[in-house]
């Protein structure tokens, strides 16, 4: 799959719910119910912000790289879900960003991460800590494992993309498609 | 104790390499470039690793900092750098046969997003396997070996291959689970994961506790490892993939559930005199597997039967248990991931030139593709134990190990001759059968798409060169079999004294 020019939407429009449902019985005839786009577009941000204060916190509380992906990953399926349909405009085409590349990119800088205390002469994998005081938040601690944890979330999140894209989009494109060819034989016949 | 970061790098570039193929997906040819400047890298680094554990001891790197046994250490002793070495090479070699038959069959510029960061997941996992000292991080690097082989063995798939694929993923899963119940059960009962610190836990541990625990691992590493009982679903999987992922399956997946029992049957569950229920596992795997591969007619089919029949001989020298044995294992693991790998490479030209993997539909290839005749003759002959091959080398060293054993050992070294002789009445066969006769024309390829039987002449000369150079390291093992069988011995020495070992990771503590 690959988004071809004309399946491009502006950037204002690019969270536009249009997409097929996944779960109707028949995903040819796609119905739209308002209730759960309003919440999807309400909950769509809310999700991502709090899947980064999962990522932040993880260090210290429950959360952490792969739980706040997972949750953003869900924004994304909630999205996916209520979308309307549409030929070619999957969320893979929307993201600018090819789930692949997420995947990669998240690998990369997990192992980076990994392998930079080495060039400090520290074993692989250790961490260090920087603490601030800064005025208005108070005091906080980044650890240099957050690195690690944002290869991961990145990661996470680029699964749960490509498997939308694959999954969920790819499996109405084919029944679109199947359900095309059926229309034309009986026309023929 | 000082903690080195050479043995990181072998788990760690394969997955940076992996990375890097992904956000590399448009390029093909970087994505060739990456992978294979990167097992070239990860090669050299095992060469540097077995030279410092053959000198100095074994090498030894704390992750994150963590000394053992609270934390993962990664540690490369004789054995594990030398097995990490050849397995790098044998995969190296795979991965330029693969590279080439896709340009041949897909187009120069075919990338793909799967293929190559798969390939080098697969040999990240590989590397922590045998780098690992610790049992819960084994598993870990046998879920990442497997997750990566559930990927290969089903690609581009059709339903046959999907019917295969499913008994690999089911049996796989099943073993892993019961991988992981072992190392819940020896954690509870021991309170460590740490291999070293197991080695002098688990001799505290009641007998039974032990005994239950042993043969839990000799069966979760002998499904792994295709030991016969629990071997069936190898030669049902296997010849169904294409030709490099099943040579790279049969050359390394196997082997690493071998280096496993022998890690963990040495240094955890040591018996000291030779193990009666592995010296019958061996013998009922040598010859039921070379059996097996007497009644097929399928080319690949009667490979992963011979496969099976010498992990026997494995489970062989492991069952002697004195240092000989396991040297002698230990060598023949290393002869073994190349020659077997290089069959399967040949296998996948000959079926290419022939267009058909059954043996009674080609014929008189030796007047059609003499080079594709020596390529497979000596790898055949090798794996049979025909002298001066590397085979016979490491026949011999299995041989003299279980004459020194005892009567039973004696027994079934006699039977370690017999597989030998029908090893060989098989390779003689597929050779009468696929190089003379009378030349026949190659099958019409009836599915363009299926990469599994390509009836078309499409080779290219790398694909030859890769499986030329196998033939050649396992030509150079033979050559270089007396400091190769020197390095096993103190290999074998090493892994009986255990001391080397648990010093290395413990510190002075870890001597009893």
């Amino acid at each position: 799959m690959t988004a071809t020019p004309d399946a491009r939407v502006p950037w204002d429009r690019w969270d536009a719910p249009t997409e097929d449902w996944m779960l109707t019985g028949d995903p040819v005839v796609s119905e739209r119910t308002l209730l759960l786009e309003l919440a999807a577009r309400i909950l769509f941000p809310t999700v991502l912000v709090f899947s980064l204060y999962l990522l932040l916190v993880g260090h210290y509380g429950p959360g952490g790289g792969f739980a706040g992906g997972l949750v953003a990953g869900l924004a994304f399926v909630l999205r996916h879900i209520a979308g309307g349909r549409s030929e070619g405009a999957e969320i893979g085409a929307r993201v600018k960003v090819r789930p692949p590349v997420l995947v990669g990119l998240g690998l990369g800088v997990a192992v980076v991460t990994a392998l930079v205390p080495a060039a400090f002469g520290a074993p692989v994998l250790s961490s260090a800590k920087f603490a601030f005081d800064i005025p208005l938040l108070g005091h906080l601690d980044i650890v240099t494992s957050l690195a690690l944890d944002i290869g991961v979330y990145l990661l996470i999140v680029g699964v749960v993309l490509d498997l939308l894209r694959s999954l969920g989009s790819g499996i109405e494109r084919d029944a679109r498609e199947a359900a095309a060819a059926d229309d034309a034989g009986e026309a023929a016949a | 104790m000082t903690t080195s970061l050479l043995p990181v790098l072998p788990v760690l570039l394969p997955l940076l390499g992996a990375a890097a193929t992904v956000v590399a997906g448009r390029s093909a040819w970087a994505q060739r470039a990456i992978g294979i400047s990167v097992l070239a890298a990860v090669a050299a680094v095992a060469t540097v690793l077995l030279v410092q554990a053959d000198r100095h001891g074994p090498v030894v790197s704390e992750v994150g900092g963590w000394p053992a046994p609270v934390g993962i250490v990664l540690v490369a002793d004789r054995l594990s750098a030398l097995l990490l070495l050849i397995s790098t090479v044998v995969t190296l070699a795979v991965l330029v046969y693969a590279i080439d038959q896709r340009i041949v069959d897909y187009g120069r510029r075919t990338a793909s997003t799967t293929f190559h960061p798969i390939f080098l997941v697969l040999s990240a996992g590989v590397s922590l396997a045998y780098l690992t000292g610790d049992l819960f991080s084994l598993f870990v690097a046998f879920e990442i070996m497997l997750a990566a082989s559930y990927v290969l063995i089903t690609r581009r798939t059709d339903a046959t291959r999907i019917r295969s694929g499913m008994t690999y993923v089911t049996i796989s899963l099943a073993s892993s689970l019961l991988f992981l119940t072992t190392v819940a059960l020896v954690y509870a009962a021991t309170g460590t994961v740490n291999l070293a610190d197991l080695a002098t836990r688990v001799a505290d541990l009641p007998t039974g506790l032990q005994t239950v625990l042993a043969l839990l691992v000799v069966v979760t590493f002998g499904i792994k490892a295709a030991i016969v009982p629990l071997h069936f679903w190898l030669p049902d999987s296997y010849p169904n993939a294409p030709a490099p992922v099943t040579a790279l399956f049969a050359g390394l997946l196997t082997k690493v559930g071998i280096y496993a029992l022998l890690r963990t049957r040495t240094l955890i569950f040591p018996e000291g005199h030779p193990s009666t229920l592995l010296l019958v596992l061996a013998a009922v795997t040598m010859i039921v597997g070379v059996l097996g591969a007497l009644a097929q007619n399928d080319l690949n089919r009667l490979l992963s039967f011979l496969l099976v029949s010498h992990i026997g001989f494995m489970i062989f020298g492991l069952a002697v248990s004195d240092a000989a044995g396991i040297a002698g294992t230990a060598l023949y693991v290393v002869h073994h991931i190349t020659v077997q790998a290089t069959l399967f490479l040949v296998s996948g030209l000959i079926t290419r030139r022939t267009g058909t993997v059954s043996l009674d539909k080609m014929g008189g290839l030796a007047k059609r593709a003499p080079l594709l005749a020596i390529l497979f003759a000596i790898p055949a002959l090798t794996l049979a134990g025909v002298p001066p091959t590397s085979g016979f080398v490491a026949k011999l060293a299995l041989l003299q190990a279980g004459a020194g054993g005892g009567s039973g050992t004696a027994i079934v070294a006699g039977i370690v001759v017999l597989a030998s002789l029908l090893t060989l009445y098989a390779v003689v066969r597929v050779w009468v059968r696929v190089f003379w006769g009378e030349p026949r024309e190659p099958l019409p390829d009836n599915d363009p798409d299926d990469e599994l039987v390509v009836g078309t002449a499409r080779t290219s000369t790398p694909m030859y060169a890769a499986s030329a150079a196998l033939v050649a390291v396992s030509v150079a093992i033979a050559v270089a079999a007396g400091p190769l069988s020197a390095i096993t011995t103190r290999a074998g020495d090493d892994l009986v004294a255990r001391t080397p070992y648990r010093t290395a990771v413990l510190g002075d503590g870890g001597a009893p």
